[in-house]
């Protein structure tokens, strides 16, 4: 027997800060407000460690039941929530990232209108949040996973006097709608296939039955990765990721860079047992990552507002975890999950400091020469470009090569993958550097080609088109951020130099720890499918990813020493781009203007889904269900209804005269008729035939 | 004797011009004269049944007299209310005209 470790309180506590501040926040005073949210996010982070103290004692996976939810036929959900190795290491994740974050954003929204209200909405994210990582059946995981949605939707949207803050907020709304329909036919076809919806329900089901490849399973499979892209900012659903930078930049940090958006991965190493049963959809989830990783870091190469930059960074490192996953790497690509989730949101928040410390800027292009004027922002940044850039030993080289390796030896072109991811990681090191050197090097640029934009606001402008506006009147002198946002980057700048280490390869005289401590949780499917596939050596065979062999040390060193060397390159051609010749890169864009202008403009991928998607959908509601059924069809057939009983009573309320003499004369006639009937009868007409 | 045609026939006519009376008379007093004219006519009808009846039986039948007495009571209660009624709305309105009597009017 296991204790109980009250895990509901994780969610709950969040949710009391989210009704406090969002029911009397707004007549609270902001101390009151910001304790209240601090402390809602701190006691979970606080139970958290205390779960790590005693995680060795409990049996895994530790389930806690707290009642019935739903109960139908022979149908059971309920409200249980499950720890295992993999939980644990999400709710590291949330729960710290998720507290720093906080804190950031105390000093970072001290000036917003809507204090109180973005508090409430944080604070609702972590209840969601945590609901989904704990969630021990797939229906209270949509539970979270939804009001996840919810509240990224709230805080994309949170300055929502602005019109493009709304709409970004709304197609973050519609698109993760796609998603989520996958994910519930994916639920509606477990339920169909094993009565339940409990994770060890379904997945003690499939383990007995070494039988069951692919065919269902990979439906199955395939509809949650539908879900997973859309959570995931993945091809093809990647698109709402880029516009939720209309939110508050530690909103970017906490939900669209460290923890919602690996919601998917999470799910996908989550249900991996369905997934090592299913090598097509396995490929899918490869081939999406890899696809997505390469994609989005091209988009990266050429954006100019910091904030973008990121985003489509973000959208890339989560291709790495996918593609981590997708070569039934889960627990590599958690890895890169956590590590990730440490260096980006260090980015992003120390983004927020600089566009705090320029008063709102968020142009690279009007950036630089700040390395000497916000001297603690751009160390902790130069530690998260480093660590994203994969410069050994920091902790994004750790986990990226972890995956690369994974890819390399996975069979089913694995080779592919790995160069694709490879040639990836070089333009991240490059974009990433672009970023570093624009922003910090070189002399601060008159900002003659920036768009005049709020805080927050998205730049749009392409920079071929100069603009010439006046210098934007800057409220503040260019100034450090205040101790309450840089000591959260401190922590994350420290953590994500340090990261690596729970990881650190076997290959260069680590134990590789992290993975190890994963493997019961991601890794136990994998030695059932071995004698499984043993078993059935026929037509599974062909297709089935091996599973992870301790490895070739010596080819890891190798793979390693490839992508450090692409990273440094990456770097060295930031340097002679955006350093050392700065006129370069404009001419280098006129050169290759096709090109330029396809990358420049995202591969107008958001003009092809308006044209392709948006434009049919919008002409069929407005037309065909709007114009034909609702108005002709609903509209009509309910006026003409109404018209009818109206004109009717029309006709007939002209008897009710109100003058006597006619009723009296009705009266008569009718008698008369009467009268004649019963007399002549009613057959005499006919009987005369 | 004279046979029941007759006083059917008479009944008749007299309730068509009641009939007649009640729909084409404007002032409310001969409206009402021309209902009195109906209820007599019926009583007339009634009668006349009454007494073809008992000479077919043999006995005495006396329902329609009831019958009369009935209408007779009625018609006089009626009488008396309806005068009422016609002096409170002359009173009011000042007319005895009905197709001006019409507040009820849609």
């Amino acid at each position: 027997m296991s204790p109980d470790l009250h895990l509901w309180l994780l969610p709950i506590v969040p949710f009391a800060g989210f009704l406090v501040n969002g029911l009397v926040g707004r007549k609270l005073p902001k101390a009151f407000v910001t304790t209240v949210a601090l402390v809602a996010s701190l006691i979970p982070a606080i139970q958290v460690a205390g779960i790590v103290t005693k995680f060795g004692s409990l049996t895994l996976p530790h389930v806690e039941n707290l009642g019935t939810w739903i109960t139908a036929g022979a149908f059971h959900a309920g409200f249980a929530f499950q720890l295992d190795q993999l939980t644990l290491v999400m709710l590291c994740v949330v729960t710290g990232v998720g507290f720093l974050i906080h804190v950031y954003s105390v000093g970072y929204m001290v000036e917003e209108e809507g204090y109180w209200r973005f508090f409430a909405y944080m604070n609702l994210f972590l209840f969601f949040m945590l609901t989904l990582v704990l969630a021990e059946n797939f229906l209270l995981m949509f539970v979270g996973w939804e009001g996840v949605g919810l509240a990224s939707y709230l805080l994309i949207g949170f300055y929502f006097t602005r019109e493009s803050a709304a709409n970004a907020g709304k197609k973050a709304f519609i698109v993760n709608r796609i998603g989520d329909f996958g994910f519930l036919i994916a639920m509606f076809l477990l339920i169909a296939h094993f009565g339940s919806l409990s994770f060890s329900s379904v997945f003690s089901q499939i383990t007995a039955r070494p039988d069951w490849q692919g065919g269902f399973l990979t439906a199955i499979a395939l509809f949650l990765v539908l879900g997973a892209t859309g959570k995931s900012a993945q091809i093809p659903l990647y698109v709402w990721l880029p516009d939720a930078m209309e939110g508050p930049t530690p909103v970017s940090a906490l939900i669209h860079a460290a923890t919602m958006v690996t919601a998917g991965v999470y799910m996908v190493a989550r249900t991996h047992v369905i997934f090592d049963r299913s090598p097509l959809a396995l490929t899918v989830v490869a081939t999406i990552g890899v696809a997505t990783a390469f994609f989005a870091a091209t988009i990266g190469i050429l954006q100019t507002d910091i904030k973008r930059v990121l985003a489509y960074s973000t959208v890339s490192q989560l291709g790495y975890m996918f593609l981590g996953c997708g070569v039934a790497a889960y627990s590599a690509g958690i890895f890169h999950l956590v590590t990730h989730a440490f260096f980006k949101a260090l980015l992003f928040l120390a983004a927020g400091s600089v566009i705090h410390a320029l008063s709102g800027e968020q142009d690279m292009r009007v950036m630089g020469g700040l390395r000497t004027k916000i001297p603690v922002t751009f160390w902790t940044m130069t530690a998260a470009v480093f660590a994203i850039s994969g410069v050994p030993p920091l902790a994004g080289f750790v986990s990226k090569d972890e995956i690369l390796y994974q890819a390399f030896i996975a069979p089913n072109g694995g080779k592919i993958f790995w160069a694709v991811g490879l040639l990836t990681a070089g333009l991240t090191s490059f974009y990433m550097f672009r970023l570093w050197y624009m922003t910090f090097f070189g002399e601060r640029r008159a900002p003659e080609a920036a768009q005049e934009d709020n805080h927050g606001a998205p730049v749009h402008a392409r920079s071929d088109t100069k603009l010439t506006l006046e210098a934007e009147p800057h409220a503040h002198p260019v100034h450090e951020s205040p101790w309450v946002m840089l000591g959260p980057l401190v922590i994350l700048a420290i953590l994500s130099v340090i990261g690596g280490f729970m990881g650190w390869p076997e290959a260069l005289g680590g134990s590789n720890w992290f993975t190890h401590f994963l493997e019961p949780a991601v890794q136990t499917a994998h030695l059932s499918y071995e004698q499984t596939s043993v078993a059935i050596a026929t037509g599974a065979a062909h297709a089935v990813p091996a599973p992870t062999p301790a490895g070739n040390h010596h080819l890891e060193l190798m793979l390693a020493l490839t992508s450090t060397l692409v990273a440094f390159l990456g770097w060295l051609f930031a340097h002679i781009l955006y350093y050392a010749k700065p006129a370069l890169p404009a001419r280098l864009a006129t050169q290759l203007h096709g090109l330029y202008s396809l990358v420049r403009n995202k591969y107008w991928v958001d003009e092809i889904y308006g044209a392709l998607i948006v434009a049919p959908v919008l002409f069929i509601a407005r037309w065909l269900l709007g114009v034909l059924i609702d108005r002709a069809v609903i509209d009509g057939g309910t006026l003409t209804a109404g018209y009818t009983a109206q004109g009717f009573g029309a006709l007939v309320a002209r008897i009710q005269s109100g003058n006597i003499r006619s009723y009296a004369g009705w009266l008569a006639l009718f008698a008369a008729v009467l009268l004649a009937v019963s007399y002549f009868g009613l057959t005499a007409h006919f009987s005369l035939r | 004797m004279v046979p029941i045609a007759y006083y059917l026939v008479l009944s008749a006519i007299l309730f068509s011009i009641g009939v007649a009376a009640f729909l084409i008379k404007r002032n409310i007093i001969s409206v009402f004269m021309s209902i009195e004219l109906m209820l007599n006519a019926v009583n007339l009808a009634f009668i006349a049944f009454s007494r073809q009846w008992s000479q077919i039986t043999g006995h005495l039948q006396v329902n329609g007299q009831i019958f009369v007495f009935f209408v007779m009571v009625v018609a006089a209660a009626e009488a008396a209310v309806g005068l009422a009624i016609i002096i409170a709305i002359f009173r009011a309105r000042n007319t005895l005209n009905v197709d001006q009597i019409d507040l009820m009017k849609l």
